[in-house]
């Protein structure tokens, strides 16, 4: 009788634990890269996203924010065995570790943000980044009085070479003979944090006569924007609307909508709606657009604001193609 | 090239090279007393981190330069303790506080702050500004530790006898002079030039502090002190070479050279660290270290 009760019981145990594991939990994470989850750029508009989705769902989540290349692997793994799901993976860095780790925890529903791991139980979000910085290449040309604008990025890699691009594609539209730089800040993943090398970067800029700098350098980009606007010149943010940095001295941001992204990978999750593949989020899309707001109206003119709308919907209609750099890893301009 | 753009690189280039320039003043007055410094890097960190803190609670940059400085003694204290009064590794010490400095100040900065690890931004009156010819204050403070350094080391009493205790402790014991006083003085005195390179960092050169901000300058400070061979002016040189490179590298970005096409980015980036392999292994010859550095003092034999 004994015996019975307690193999019943054994029985009741593994049966609970077997449902518990078919119930397909939903416990939310995020791996963030490694500027960190106040870059006010790239990885702040995940943390928005996910805060939102928090606020007005009340779910809580876990993140992680690795302080080297080799720990997210790490990260990724111990939320996946740790029963997370689904787990936002920030930034195209994780690629390799997540196509990895994917393999090892089929059941668990992985998001990737900026790059494509085609695996089973992954979902890829990417954007259309060189129609975005178009835009704000367009604004750039036009607000400069010097002709002579600028653009730095964070570490070298096609992903921002593709910002670039699009940028100076845009700036060459609205001015055929307007001049850009480009620097880039560095070949490691500590390009994404180096305001100081930001800011000497901006400065040798403006020195040679830009007036408005865009950055696609995640925290970098603070000390560009410091520096633009230590010099009365003009910033152009990105990834998050940072506007608000340096109030009247930001011409606009490229906003990536990751927080959209990844506030619609928690959502789904939810709603086991999630589904693996790649999805490519441009201007038509809303995943990218350029920054009105109180902080920069007086700096948009209303044919400034004409132009970029009518080049926007010329993007959305396919009348304008903006070429992706990382199509053929090469520029035209 | 036209001057207006001579002078901004070596604008830009003296802007570089300051905290490299304190930070080797540092480690040269603690080295010169036989106290090897690795832990040049954990001490900037600390003190940017101190500094910014401070400057942002007290809405003074001054207070920051005060709270950097009074930080970076702190630690220098601790390495001085570990090193002179309990003779231990002193490279382990110095291991010990470039770990110690990394971690604290994420931790605390994200304890504070909430912002993960980042200091807020730094706003007028919390920053130093621009007090002549495009610079700081602490500009000019740490060029002034130049000929400070070389006055107080070559031509004073209490100098000869820091170099002593570098060269020959035991001598200066025989002669009835403390060999830790002396190693103390000199690791204080390497604090408050990290404090100032690391105030320098976060609260002139940029506007707060960044986990990691100091990103290896600690050690390309070593590498300058001992291409300088442990003295003063030609500290400055070094310094001031390692700045001039970084900056030369920035403005070389993107051009094109007549037969090789676009110069990679990676290329330009290396520069500075291939001319610093390259003149240590090379140009400059011997550099003998101050004898009794890094080997602790024991008083009966």
């Amino acid at each position: 009788m004994k015996v019975t009760t307690f193999g019943l019981a054994l029985a009741g145990l593994a049966f609970s634990a077997g449902a518990a594991f078919a119930q397909d939990a939903f416990k939310p994470a995020v791996v963030y890269d490694l500027g960190g989850k106040f870059d006010k750029s790239f990885n702040e508009g995940v943390h928005m996203g996910a805060e939102k989705y928090k606020k007005e769902t009340g779910t809580d989540y876990r993140d992680f924010e690795p302080q080297n290349d080799a720990q997210r692997e790490q990260a990724l793994r111990r939320f996946a065995r740790d029963g997370f799901s689904p787990i936002v993976a920030v930034g195209f860095s994780q690629e390799t570790a997540l196509k990895k780790v994917a393999d090892e925890f089929p059941k668990t529903k992985f998001a990737i943000i900026d790059a494509v791991v085609e695996k089973p139980n992954v979902q890829s979000t990417v954007f259309k980044e060189h129609e975005g910085s178009f835009l704000v290449g367009l604004l750039a040309a036009q607000a400069s009085k010097s002709g002579k604008v600028g653009f730095v990025g964070g570490m070298d890699i096609p992903l921002i070479r593709k910002f670039a691009c699009g940028y100076v594609q845009g700036v060459k539209y609205a001015k055929k003979d307007a001049e850009v730089f480009q620097n880039m800040t560095g070949t490691t993943g500590a390009a994404w944090a180096d305001p100081v090398k930001g800011g000497e970067l901006a400065k040798s800029q403006i020195d040679r006569g830009a007036d408005v700098i865009y950055h696609a350098a995640g925290g970098t980009g603070i000390g560009v924007l410091r520096a633009t606007a230590d010099a009365g010149k003009l910033g152009i943010g990105v990834d998050s609307n940072q506007n608000a940095l340096h109030p009247g001295k930001m011409l606009t941001s490229m906003v990536k909508r990751v927080d959209i992204a990844t506030y619609n990978v928690f959502d789904q999750a939810k709603k086991n709606t999630f589904k693996p593949g790649v999805s490519v989020l441009g201007l038509k899309e809303g995943g990218v657009d350029w920054a009105l707001d109180d902080n920069n109206k007086a700096l948009i003119t209303p044919d400034m604001k004409a132009s970029v709308d009518k080049a926007s919907d010329g993007i959305k209609s396919g009348a304008i193609t903006v070429h992706d750099y990382m199509a053929d890893s090469k520029c035209p301009m | 090239m036209d001057p207006a753009s001579l002078v901004t690189i070596l604008d830009s280039a003296l802007r570089l090279s300051i905290p490299l320039l304190a930070a080797c003043l540092a480690g040269l007055w603690s080295e010169r007393a036989g106290v090897v410094d690795i832990g040049l890097e954990g001490k900037m960190l600390v003190a940017a981190f101190a500094a910014a803190a401070a400057a942002h609670a007290s809405n003074s940059a001054w207070i920051g330069l005060l709270g950097g400085i009074g930080a970076a003694i702190a630690f220098a204290l601790v390495h001085g303790f570990a090193s002179i009064s309990q003779r231990g590794n002193q490279i382990v010490s110095g291991v010990a506080i470039n770990m110690l400095a990394a971690g604290l100040t994420a931790i605390v900065g994200n304890a504070w702050y909430g912002q993960g690890g980042r200091t807020p931004p730094l706003e007028g009156p919390q920053r130093f500004g621009e007090v002549f010819l495009g610079h700081s204050a602490l500009v000019y403070l740490a060029l002034l530790a130049v000929p400070v350094t070389w006055f107080v080391l070559a031509r004073t009493r209490f100098g000869l006898r820091l170099r002593a205790v570098g060269e020959n402790p035991a001598a200066v014991d025989t002669a009835g002079i403390s060999v830790s006083g002396l190693r103390y003085a000199a690791v204080i005195i390497g604090g408050v030039l990290c404090g100032l390179a690391g105030t320098y960092l976060a609260v002139a050169q940029s506007a707060g502090f960044l986990p990691n901000m100091t990103a290896g300058k600690g050690f390309i400070a070593l590498a300058a002190l001992i291409f300088a061979k442990w003295r003063a002016w030609p500290a400055l040189g070094a310094c001031f070479l390692f700045g001039l490179l970084d900056a030369i590298s920035i403005r070389l970005q993107g051009i094109v050279l007549p037969v090789i096409g676009e110069v990679p980015v990676q290329a330009i980036q290396a520069l500075p660290y291939l001319m610093t392999v390259i003149l240590l292994a090379g140009v400059i010859g011997r550099a003998t270290p101050p004898r009794a550095a890094g080997i602790p003092y024991v008083k009966e034999r």
